[in-house]
């Protein structure tokens, strides 16, 4: 290779959620320069929440994303309820568990099967890894589908339900239909335990890095609403502080902010935040899964996220089933507000890692302001650091295996574009 | 040469602009329905769902999101070009979606809210729909769109024959569906009388007004909506905004919207 210089470059970034390219820039077996370039365009959400009534944020928020609007309606929800100082019914609070469920088993159901295994079995997509493995697809399919059923039964429709609102829901379900999916969350479980062995099974550079995990945690429960913020470097802190502990940084070369620590740089979200600062919090099924399958925190191989997101499958379907079980609805859906101005700040763990809002509202329960710090935009930075590391391992690769390692090593964040806009172009340059 | 070209696939492309993505996801949410549509279409260009990107001419062409800078404002013109028949899919492709609330706005000061660095940024002072910039062969409405519409739509555009997407109310959905009329049983602001059916009429049977999602109907009674919703106890600016969400620049709920904002 000696001094010679080329460029990983791809112009545009597939299986991903929205827009974004790569240029790597290598010399010999240096990488010289890393780019992730986000062109999806702008659409300035934080700017037209001004003046809307606080009824209305968690429906427009959800038109961040496409594949996890549940997430930017429960970072929404829970920040107005903090900002008019309600407090919700606990059959509320376990109601929204079940919905993050659906939610959070349709994108990792996508992900690992339709977004990330091809790139591990070698094939463009998943509709051409079907020709081959008919019975994974169709059972990643299925799986899909089920967190779709989940999320339609509470919420109406699979994409941008309709039932959530600030207080608890429109509507909430009777017992027995929440009774009606316990035969696909069963089945549903064995699939995901089976998900897990399929992925262990893959095999995995030899890739580990010192990162900064930051995830929710909560004394009794693995994460999704409520817990404190913290990290495996001392970060222990509540939503309401999250501005004096985190800062987005704008770059030249993407339309996307990145994140850092103050005083400290990148972090990680996601999976293996969770799975790693949460890991006796998961149900028994799937600790001892992720142990069969040689898991055991600390993982600091970003390319295993894919076996940790399936044991999140297994905690999101038996968590799902737990709540089908005991559900009892609450007295009323929702709790009653009254406008008042106040600020009010939440953080909730997306499928993709956390999701920061803070929205100020006037005495007419208006916003004033709005701040949304979504997960991609957190893990941006991080990205780009773990492809100049890994760039140089493949440096001597022919370009066309070392680009598509590299979008692998972007895939393993899951990343959603759509919503760090508001995020990625891959191209490796050799000189 | 003949025998061969018979054999061969309708080639579909999807292509997206500024959106969610959700419009998209919806075919890989027809999981039912996924593996047979690729057997029966070739799967050129969808980048969301794979590496393979096939280039031009399409058969089908999926337009989701709406044109917001002057590069995408160029990349419609290409793809209207490579696109035997251009579809476009969602709220934000046919009327320009959320994110045309800066229309009434100075996007120079949005781009201040969001960005500290905005001279990074460029961006257009509108968000268009697709219509406004190339021919376009049919609009696809909802925020998201309904997938079963979107195979209706496929099936129909490859058999060459009209889709069936009715272009009536939700009430007629509503209906059918055996709701209780949320405005008049409940007094809830409902949009349901001028907005185009396809949801299913989900808002109502989950006990909350219709917010318009699927955009105007062909002939919506703005008017007398708004009067209606007047008796309800909405002010001026209340109704205006709830014309101005994801439709907001469709020309019958921008009209609906402004005369209400001066009253």
């Amino acid at each position: 290779m000696n001094g010679r210089t080329r460029t990983i470059r791809v112009e545009t970034l597939a299986r991903v959620e929205g827009e974004g390219a790569l240029t790597i820039k290598l010399t010999g077996d240096r990488v010289t320069d890393v780019k992730l370039r986000i062109f999806e365009p702008p659409r300035f959400f934080e700017a037209f929440l001004k003046g809307r009534h606080y009824s209305e944020a968690a429906d427009i928020v959800a038109r961040i994303c496409g594949i996890c609007p549940i997430a930017y309606q429960m970072s929404a929800l829970h920040a107005m309820e903090r900002a008019l100082g309600i407090r919700i019914d606990p059959a509320v609070r376990l109601l929204r568990r079940l919905f993050y469920c659906g939610e959070w088993i349709e994108s990792h159901a996508l992900h690992v099967y339709m977004l990330h295994a091809p790139d591990f079995l070698g094939y463009q997509d998943a509709i051409q890894m079907a020709r081959d493995h008919r019975a994974v697809v169709e059972q990643g399919l299925r799986l899909k589908k089920i967190g779709n059923r989940v999320v339609r039964l509470l919420g109406g429709r699979e994409i941008h339900p309709v039932s959530a609102a600030v207080g608890g829901f429109y509507k909430t379900p009777a017992k027995s239909a929440l009774r009606e999916l316990e035969e696909d969350l069963q089945w549903a479980i064995e699939a995901s335990l089976a998900t897990v062995k399929l992925v262990a099974g893959f095999e995995f550079p030899d890739f580990e890095q010192d990162y900064e995990f930051v995830a929710l945690s909560h004394p009794e429960e693995y994460p999704f609403n409520e817990g404190r913020l913290v990290s495996n470097r001392g970060l222990n802190i509540d939503a309401a502080e999250y501005e004096d502990h985190f800062v987005e940084q704008h770059v030249k070369h993407s339309n996307a902010l990145h994140s850092v620590v103050r005083g400290r740089g990148s972090y990680l979200v996601g999976p293996l935040a969770r799975f790693n600062l949460n890991f006796d919090r998961l149900p028994a099924l799937a600790r001892e899964a992720a142990q069969a399958a040689g898991l055991a925190p600390p993982v600091k191989n970003p390319f295993r996220s894919i076996v940790v997101r399936a044991v999140e499958l297994v905690f999101a379907c038996v968590e799902a089933l737990r709540v089908v079980r005991e559900y009892e609805p609450p007295p009323k859906p929702y709790t009653e507000a009254a406008p008042r101005s106040g600020v009010g700040q939440a953080i909730t763990e997306a499928p993709r890692g956390i999701l920061y809002h803070r929205y100020a509202l006037d005495e007419n329960g208006l916003i004033v302001t709005a701040r949304i710090v979504p997960p991609t935009s957190q893990n941006q930075k991080r990205i780009e650091e773990d492809l100049r590391e890994f760039a140089a391992q493949v440096a001597a690769w022919p370009l066309e295996e070392a680009t598509w390692k590299c979008e692998q090593a972007i895939r393993n964040y899951d990343p959603c574009i759509s919503c760090a806009t508001h995020f990625l172009r891959v191209n490796v340059e050799r000189e | 040469m003949n025998s061969e070209r018979k054999k061969k696939k309708p080639r579909v492309a999807v292509f997206k602009f500024a959106s969610c993505d959700g419009c998209q996801l919806s075919l890989l949410d027809a999981e039912d329905e996924l593996l047979a549509v690729a057997g029966a279409v070739e799967i050129a260009y969808f980048p969301e769902a794979s590496r393979a990107m096939l280039k031009g001419p399409y058969d089908i062409a999926l337009v989701e999101g709406s044109i917001t800078t002057h590069p995408d404002a160029e990349r419609i013109q290409q793809v209207r070009r490579q696109a035997r028949t251009l579809v476009t899919i969602g709220a934000c492709a046919t009327a320009g979606g959320i994110q045309a609330l800066r229309n009434w706005k100075d996007v120079a000061e949005f781009i201040r809210v969001v960005y500290p660095s905005p001279q990074f940024i460029s961006t257009l002072k509108l968000s268009t729909p697709i219509a406004e910039h190339v021919p376009v062969d049919f609009e696809l409405r909802g925020c998201p769109i309904n997938h079963y519409q979107l195979i209706e739509l496929i099936a129909a555009t490859l058999a060459g024959r009209k889709p069936n997407i009715p272009a009536y109310s939700v009430c007629l959905e509503c209906k059918r569906r055996g709701n209780v009329c949320v405005p008049v049983a409940h007094g809830t602001p409902c949009l349901g009388p001028v907005t185009q059916a396809g949801c299913g009429a989900i808002c109502p049977a989950y006990d909350r007004g219709c917010y318009g999602c699927y955009g105007p109907m062909e002939s919506p009674n703005t008017a007398s909506l708004t009067s209606q919703f007047r008796i309800l106890g909405q002010s001026g600016q209340e109704i205006s905004r709830a014309f101005r969400s994801f439709n907001a620049w469709a020309w019958q709920f921008r009209k609906a919207s402004e005369e209400c904002e001066r009253t």
